[in-house]
């Protein structure tokens, strides 16, 4: 009876504690377009295979550099033209949406489960290892994040996964740092303080206790790197360190397209556009997400 | 402040220990056997492999080679090119001041609009005017900037016709280099017309370089301006009767300021980044463009010697601005 009460009223909280968010979330114009957005390109990656018309990788001879539907010589075959290869350019970025939402999905997978693991040892053991940790953390931070990602590449191999890999490890020491002082300030905390004199072991405290109450600024900082994630794998592709062609990657199409600038601007205008609205919307989500999960922070 | 001064020092150390073990590891971590990788695809005779081992100094244990890694670099070793043979400090030195002017110039761009903008937008919180602050800074700060390069020369070299493509100055113009930095070198040079090429060349990198740390700057005066114009003191200028101009300018904007020039300092490893890809698009014959070259060709010695280089003039850069940090407000130096 009691148990099944106290979980009615943790979904009650949690609920309100919901509501309470979208409240705040909704105040913020640019946060729900930017949702909106988010959420087109989501459904556009999901379902890039029925909303397509063509193969993002098949090659029609008959129609290279295809200029878009609007303009003089364009066909409603080709919605946004063609590239030199005769591609359709819609088709391929519709796909592109696949590759850039897996990378920021799994780099910051990757990057925060390792960054909080590392960052909840050495904000609560402290001592030699948090030393160690953090040391190592500053020499990553002190590499360019493009230039250490570049050279681990150079070890791996240029491919995505790859560079999805150096990605995560360019990433790894905000993650560590955030959680790291978040850790430290909740751990002298009554609440810790009660759990561990009513014995709870160091994981349980670590995972269950503390954990739980640092995550506001984590999640912000997880939309903030999924951006930056998407940003720094499409600059890869684009030097030709990231996604290889004909992988329908918008960093690597922008790459094949370079030569192209000065007769077909379509080539670069519609891969790159995609890149920042959707890098822009996630940010717009990210800076509302901010001030919803920490009102406080709202003022400045 | 001595104290602050050392503090800082010692913790710079372990870091920088760090950074030359983590490019010693560079070259051999790569997969594969080393020598085959740098001799290419034609591979090598076996007295050719020695002579590359013993220069390279493989046959040597590990922890020998580290040292005398450390050894050569604290006197400004860092090897020699593969491809060129040439001393890979030289290499990089010789390519240093293009990046420094285009970072320069980049960083002066984005301080000479970002502060006023940023300024602005505090003052008339909630205006037009701070909306579309923001939004271009957020729009900045989200910009791939190698597409952004790309866009601004459809426009400006292929559309207008004002601007050059690539390269630092026209063909037309030749000197010798003085200082390495083409705006000073073209005025000593006193060729009609070649200062004005350097600054055409100059000018579409620099403002692709500057625009991410542009959004950065403005949005940071923006918000430490709010901050400061919310304080006690700014309020009792105001209440002194003190013009508007002389409270936002002179009492709130120098200490706004400390935050925003830390930030403006920090910006030289988003710079530098930033460096390899605006110097591939344009053709700038920087560091940025020599370590994307030096990967592609898998000159290895000069890709490790890069990286060790760029990441201690950011080590340095950083320490300087917390140097300044400590310097211009005393509470940070009594801290710990």
């Amino acid at each position: 009876m009691t148990t099944a009460n106290s979980s009615s009223i943790q979904v009650g909280t949690l609920r309100h504690s919901l509501f309470e968010f979208w409240s705040y979330f909704r105040e913020n114009p640019g946060a729900v377009a930017g949702l909106y957005f988010v959420v087109l390109v989501l459904l556009s990656a999901l379902f890039a295979d029925v909303i397509a018309p063509h193969d993002p990788t098949v090659q029609d001879r008959d129609a290279l550099l295809l200029p878009p539907v609007w303009q003089e010589g364009g066909s409603w075959d080709y919605l946004l033209g063609t590239d030199a290869v005769g591609r359709d350019l819609f088709s391929r970025i519709l796909y592109g949406a696949r590759f850039s939402l897996f990378i920021g999905l799994m780099v910051v997978t990757l990057s925060m489960s390792a960054g909080v693991m590392l960052g909840l040892v050495a904000g609560y053991f402290r001592g030699r290892i948090e030393t160690a940790i953090m040391r190592l953390m500053d020499v990553i931070l002190a590499f360019p994040s493009l230039l250490l990602a570049l050279g681990l590449v150079a070890i791996l191999g240029p491919a995505l996964i790859n560079a999805m890999i150096a990605i995560a490890v360019v990433l790894l020491p905000h993650f560590v740092r955030l959680t790291r002082s978040s850790v430290m300030v909740e751990k002298d905390k009554e609440y810790v303080i009660a759990s561990r004199l009513a014995g709870a072991g160091h994981m349980r405290l670590m995972l269950n206790t503390i954990l739980p109450n640092c995550m506001a600024p984590l999640i912000v900082q997880a939309t903030l790197s999924f951006s930056t994630a998407i940003l720094d794998a499409a600059a890869l592709g684009f030097l030709g360190m990231g996604a290889q062609p004909p992988t329908p990657e918008w960093g690597s199409m922008l790459a094949e397209a370079r030569e192209f600038i000065l007769r077909a601007w379509w080539v670069v205008t519609f891969p790159g556009l995609a890149i920042l609205l959707t890098v822009l919307s996630i940010n717009l989500m990210g800076d509302g997400l901010r001030d919803a999960l920490d009102p406080k922070m709202k003022r400045s | 402040m001595l104290k602050f001064l050392f503090t800082k020092l010692a913790m710079i150390v372990p870091t920088f220990i760090g950074v030359t073990i983590a490019s010693f590891a560079f070259i051999r971590l790569l997969p594969g056997d080393p020598i085959l990788l740098m001799a290419g695809e034609r591979g090598v005779t076996p007295e050719r492999r020695a002579e590359l081992e013993r220069i390279m100094g493989f046959d040597r244990p590990l922890w020998e080679q580290y040292f005398s890694f450390l050894g050569d670099l604290l006197q400004g070793d860092l090897g020699v090119s593969i491809v060129t043979k040439a001393p890979v400090m030289e290499e990089f030195l010789g390519r240093f001041p293009a990046t420094v002017e285009l970072s320069v110039i980049a960083i002066i761009f984005a301080t000479v609009i970002g502060l006023p903008a940023g300024v602005i937008a505090a003052v008339r919180r909630g205006s037009v005017f701070d909306h579309t602050v923001m939004g271009f800074s957020l729009t900045g700060y989200s910009m791939p900037i190698f597409w952004w390069g790309l866009l601004l020369i459809i426009l400006f070299s292929g559309i207008l016709e004002w601007t050059p493509v690539s390269g630092r100055i026209s063909f037309l113009y030749f000197f010798e280099p003085v200082t390495g930095f083409m705006l000073i070198d073209t005025l000593l040079a006193d060729q009609p017309g070649a200062f004005g090429s350097a600054v055409m060349h100059l000018i579409l990198p620099a403002v692709v370089l500057g625009t991410i740390p542009l959004a950065v700057i403005a949005r940071q005066t923006r918000s430490s301006m709010l901050e400061v114009l919310g304080e006690d003191y700014v309020r009792t200028a105001r209440a002194k009767g003190l013009s508007p101009l002389r409270v936002v300018g002179v009492h709130a904007l120098r200490n706004a300021l400390i935050t925003v020039v830390t930030v403006i300092g920090l910006q030289v490893g988003v710079l530098l980044a930033g460096a390899i890809l605006t110097e591939t698009i344009f053709a700038w014959p920087g560091i940025g463009k020599w370590m994307i070259d030096s990967i592609a060709r898998r000159d290895y010695p000069s890709v490790q010697g890069g990286l060790l280089l760029i990441a201690s003039i950011v080590m340095v850069v950083n320490l300087l601005v917390d140097l300044t940090y400590g310097l211009i407000n005393p509470r940070i130096r009594h801290e710990r």
